[in-house]
């Protein structure tokens, strides 16, 4: 049985992300073929080719396509689908946007979020925020997976599969693109950031959030995040939020600063690599997740953290 | 204009929610329940859409047992003009769930549907663009911002990195991100109010829609646990911990 892998690109160059779903993708079958919708599929089909595993790339253009039009993508797919078993769909805004309609028109079940293929028609999905792992099993003749890409490890290079195109759908009357402002901060994505600093309700503000919280994450190249505390506060912007109802991350290092570690924050960061937290109530629950704990205040703590990373030569 | 909004009864987003011992699923046994956030800033956006006159009638819908009612009861205290409650006790997967919705919707033509972009229990992110392809309706997920005017809706979209903009045709089904607005409470007038407006029952096997599941549940477990960490004197020691542990 062979399985379609859809690429995560933004229309320039290919991300990580397809490399990791196409490791879930081998799991499931040895035929893995990644299809490239956008613009400029053609230097981005020759970035997926060279994936280690893939067997063949499927480039399909348009710009409709492009921009991401859920109708457009689910279409194509679903008129690929007669050739595939199953398809694996990176779990991002976009993925999430275009893959359930794929599942609707096989009428099948979506499979949301793998992180773990146990084999060909079995698969764990978090639920509740991750505080429960689901296993299921699905019966369904093709199957539509999001996966989770920080779950699985990247898929190597030194492939060289063919390239193929694949004509695009044709226009979607009903649903008319106006624009897309991209934000370009010198900051990483929140979603896909290796540190994240967050600020909790302790800041008491927003100017004291920004004075202590943004210079240590720019200090270390950090996204920055906060506590829904401190975004109902007003303190920091609502998509910086961490949490059951805001982004779920899991970066290489998370640093939790002045932030208690309510139930709903936690379910949103508790699968960080290494946690650390910074928090004058020694009692606060965010010291039950966090690898290294400082009980203090962060008035102080975070001078001395900045100056102790300047020591290190950060 | 008809708005369809429908809600779900779910786990309250302050509780932790446990693992049955059996590994059968999740203990909601005398668990506060309430209605899913993302289904409230849908609730909360219908009824400024008819606050602001674009809105004529709001229908809230729930799916599942006799206690949704309560959800419902929560909509209608918020705004929303009457209820639906398709009562089951079984739990429907996302496309059972765009189905039954879809039946509703051939009874109710609405020209919006407005619907929480997830359920915080089953995290699938899915019913609505499930709906808007089985209704072939256009949709507008992940919404931070909703205009209806003229026949269409101008939505602005949370997307990967920044924001998009689309306009969709009416009837349309458009899901509601976490920044589309802050819902508000209930005033305790409104909830009294809200007691007395229409909340009809239907039974599920009354719509004739398939909701067989498609998934075989096998096990539900617990994520591991994080290892206890240490607790550091000084924050140099913060840093020296982070070397050896090979972050820097």
């Amino acid at each position: 049985m062979a399985v379609l892998v859809i690429a995560d690109h933004d229309n320039a160059s290919l991300k990580d992300n397809t490399h990791k779903v196409v490791t879930a993708a081998l799991a499931v079958s040895g035929d893995v073929d990644v299809l490239v919708a956008g613009t400029n599929t053609a230097a981005v089909g020759a970035e997926a080719a060279k994936i280690a595993g893939v067997r063949k790339v499927l480039t399909a253009e348009s710009a409709e396509l492009g921009q991401g039009i859920a109708e457009a993508v689910g279409d194509l797919i679903v008129g690929l689908m007669g050739g595939y078993d199953a398809v694996l769909i990176p779990a991002t805004s976009q993925g999430k946007n275009f893959s359930p309609r794929v599942a609707a028109k096989l009428d099948v079940a979506q499979i949301s979020e793998v992180i773990e293929v146990v084999s060909a028609d079995t698969f764990v999905r978090p639920i509740y925020a991750g505080n429960a792992l689901e296993t299921v099993q699905s019966a369904d003749a093709k199957k539509v997976l999001t996966v989770r890409p920080t779950a699985f490890k990247a898929a190597g290079e030194g492939g060289s599969a063919s390239v193929e195109s694949v004509s695009a759908p044709g226009g979607q009357a009903k649903v008319h693109f106006i624009d897309q402002q991209i934000v370009k901060s010198a900051r990483p994505d929140l979603g896909a950031a290796k540190i994240v600093v967050s600020g909790g309700r302790a800041m008491g503000s927003a100017e004291e959030f920004q004075k202590v919280i943004e210079p240590l994450a720019d200090k270390l190249g950090a996204a920055v995040g906060a506590s829904r505390a401190a975004v109902d506060a007003g303190y920091a912007p609502n998509d910086y939020q961490v949490g059951q109802t805001g982004k779920v991350v899991a970066p290489e290092l998370y640093i939790a600063i002045g932030i208690s570690g309510a139930i709903q924050h936690l379910a949103g960061m508790k699968d960080s690599k290494i946690i650390v937290a910074i928090n004058k109530d020694g009692d606060a629950p965010i010291f039950q997740v966090a690898d290294f704990g400082l009980v203090a205040d962060y008035k102080t703590a975070v001078p001395e953290l900045m100056s102790a990373l300047t020591a290190a030569g950060k | 204009m008809k708005v369809l909004v429908p809600v779900k009864r779910v786990i309250d987003y302050n509780v932790k929610a446990r693992v049955k011992a059996d590994q059968t699923g999740v203990d909601l046994a005398n668990v506060k329940m309430s209605m899913n956030p993302f289904c409230e800033i849908a609730v909360e956006e219908a009824v400024r859409l008819k606050e602001k006159g674009v809105a004529t009638e709001i229908v809230a819908v729930s799916i599942g047992p006799a206690q949704a009612q309560e959800t419902l009861r929560t909509a209608l205290a918020m705004g929303a003009d009457r209820a639906i409650l398709v009562q089951t006790d079984q739990d429907l997967e996302p496309l059972a769930v765009a189905k039954v919705l879809k039946a509703l919707i051939a009874e109710e033509s609405p020209e919006l549907v407005l619907m929480g972009k997830q359920a915080i229990d089953g995290d699938n992110n899915a019913t609505g663009q499930m709906l808007s392809t089985l209704l072939d309706w256009p949709q507008a997920t992940f919404a931070s911002e909703l205009v209806v005017e003229g026949g269409k809706a101008k939505v602005t979209r949370e997307v990967d990195g920044g924001l998009q903009t689309l306009e969709v045709n009416l009837p349309a089904v458009v899901t509601a991100d976490l920044r589309l607005n802050e819902p508000r409470y209930a005033s305790l007038p409104n909830i009294m109010k809200a007691k007395k407006k229409p909340l009809d029952v239907k039974e599920l096997a009354s719509l004739g829609v398939d909701t067989a599941p498609r998934l075989k549940v096998v096990k539900v477990t617990e994520p591991a646990k994080r290892s206890a960490g240490i607790k550091v004197e000084t924050a140099a020691d913060i840093v020296s911990n982070l070397k050896t542990a090979g972050v820097f």
